[in-house]
């Protein structure tokens, strides 16, 4: 079963992360993956780049609707997503304890779609 | 009513609740084997406490008020779940009873707590659902509460408590105190769920993640509450035993800044002594009864340890002992690890590292404690590059900022 934990960060973490590429927690991270490959869940995933980069696209009625900055309006924005393998939403929950975004913003844990809904999205 | 004696009041209806939530539950649910009822019941007693009570004061026996209002409460529930061929011989019992119970001035129903504390760790629920069962029916903690501590999300905690309570109602489990021949093994499960709601303190190892369930509290009223009921029973004594020493510690597992303090560096000073003494007492009662157990084992090598505020060192000689008589009761991995520390402790660094090869690998890939261990050693033995690689796995398993935060500083 494929779990996405989808990492928020705070806006003072994000601050952070925009001015110290050697910032101590970095470390962390670092070994947080490495645990994940170590113990043979680790499917994928990355860090974003910072909200502010974003660019939100809608298209209503047949309009373009463009907009700077991400989708939601929140103090707490998406920083990254980890992607696992793993066998049930316990085993989740305690990876995303262990994630070093769970003790400084929030880790959100979602399954993936079922494969069937999957295949249905891509058609293979 | 003036607010202050309100405010009495509601402390008071807590008090109660608190002391007698698990009294109540058991004895209404002791014939009907419906929790989930009983439970109601009383809940609908407390909205009728918190009613009545400021109004017309706390009544002379207020678990004996409860015990009524939660009775006539079950009595409506089962007279509407209309399987009244079924229900007849309950409704006999709460109706008989109810009349002399509403008369009665002093607490004469009998505690059946010790029945529920082995129906909620039966060998047929769910050994996963044991603690949650317990901490909800026993202390009347809410599933949303339980699933904090057990990383569970509330929803589903919630329908795991409902699914248990289902299975014990309609699935034969008796409401009763296991056979002679049964008991060491039964009485096992219940200890083993109260351990697992205090957590689990590696404190004793080298930058340990110990995964507190902020339920210790909780988890050393029910072993006291077992002590009352089982007053000769070695284990329990033992368990409460470990519980108070590593609960001792709490004050010195952290600086003045917040940060992580493995307990070789702790100050002793900082110690609970009042605790020390009482887990000391009843080890000492324990060991006295001549049925050494695991519990008793990991309290001894706990005291050994607490040894250190009197002594000024640590007889690692004695908690090496200690464990190996402890590894022929338990398997666990934390038992295996702390092994490994204490040995590397007593007969060297070589030797420690040995009893950690000796654990297999695949058991230990996500156990954070195994890779804390390691790295100290390797990092004392100075093989650096093993040990920042060992140091790096047990930051990625840790749980605990501070604890990471810690490894990560003496990774370097």
């Amino acid at each position: 079963m494929q779990f996405a934990l989808m990492i928020y960060h705070t806006p003072e973490e994000f601050e952070m992360r925009k001015n110290d590429y050697n910032h101590p927690h970095l470390g962390a991270w670092r070994a947080y993956y490495k645990a994940l490959v170590a113990a043979g869940v680790y499917v994928g995933g990355n860090a974003l780049e910072l909200p502010e980069t974003g660019t939100t696209v809608r298209v209503k009625e047949g309009k373009r609707r463009v907009q700077d900055g991400p989708y939601a309006d929140t103090k707490e924005q998406l920083a990254g997503f980890i992607i696992l393998e793993l066998p049930s939403i316990d085993v989740a929950l305690e990876w995303a304890a262990r994630c070093p975004g769970a003790s400084i913003g929030a880790v959100e844990v979602r399954p993936l779609a079922p494969e069937a809904m999957r295949r249905g999205f891509t058609g293979e | 009513m003036n607010e202050i004696h309100q405010e009495d009041t509601h402390r008071t209806i807590e008090r109660v609740a608190r002391e007698s939530y698990g009294r109540l539950v058991a004895y209404l649910s002791v014939h009907t084997h419906d929790l989930a009822s009983a439970e109601d019941a009383l809940s609908n007693a407390l909205v009728s406490a918190l009613n009545h009570w400021p109004r017309e004061g706390v009544p002379k026996n207020p678990e004996a008020w409860l015990m009524t209002a939660a009775r006539h409460s079950l009595i409506d529930v089962i007279r509407h779940q209309k399987v009244v061929l079924e229900s007849e011989p309950t409704l006999k019992f709460l109706t008989e009873n109810s009349t002399e119970m509403s008369l009665s001035t002093s607490t004469q129903f009998p505690d059946e707590r010790l029945n529920l504390l082995f129906v909620c760790a039966h060998p047929a629920i769910d050994p996963a659902m044991h603690t949650p069962l317990m901490l909800q029916t026993v202390l009347g903690l809410d599933a949303a509460r339980i699933a904090q501590a057990f990383l569970i999300a509330p929803k589903t905690m919630g329908q795991r408590l409902f699914r248990a309570k289902t299975k014990i109602r309609s699935g034969g489990i008796p409401f009763e105190i296991p056979q002679e021949r049964d008991l060491p093994e039964r009485l096992d499960a219940v200890l083993e769920a109260i351990y697992a709601a205090f957590g689990l303190g590696w404190d004793d190892m080298a930058g340990a993640d110990r995964r507190g369930r902020d339920l210790a509290e909780e988890a050393m009223w029910l072993a006291r509450v077992l002590l009352q009921l089982m007053p000769r029973e070695a284990e329990v004594q033992g368990l409460l035993a470990l519980m108070l020493h590593c609960e001792a510690r709490r004050p010195a597992r952290r600086d003045v800044k917040g940060r992580y303090v493995p307990l070789s560096e702790q100050n002793p000073e900082q110690w609970l002594s009042p605790l020390i003494e009482e887990a000391e007492r009843h080890l000492a009662e324990a060991f006295q009864r001549g049925r050494v157990g695991r519990f008793q084992l990991e309290a001894a090598i706990q005291s050994v340890h607490a040894e250190r505020a009197r002594s000024g060192r640590t007889d690692w000689a004695a908690i090496v002992l200690f464990y190996e008589q402890l590894l022929k009761v338990s398997g666990a991995l934390g038992t295996r690890v702390g092994n490994a520390a204490a040995v590397a402790e007593a007969n060297g660094l070589e030797a420690g590292l040995a009893v950690l090869e000796s654990i297999d690998r695949d058991a230990v890939a996500d156990y954070q404690p195994y890779w804390a261990v390691r790295a100290h050693l390797l990092q004392k033995i100075g093989k650096t590059g093993q040990a920042s690689e060992a140091y790096d796995r047990a930051i990625g398993l840790a749980e605990d900022p501070a604890v990471r935060e810690f490894l990560l500083q003496k990774r370097g």
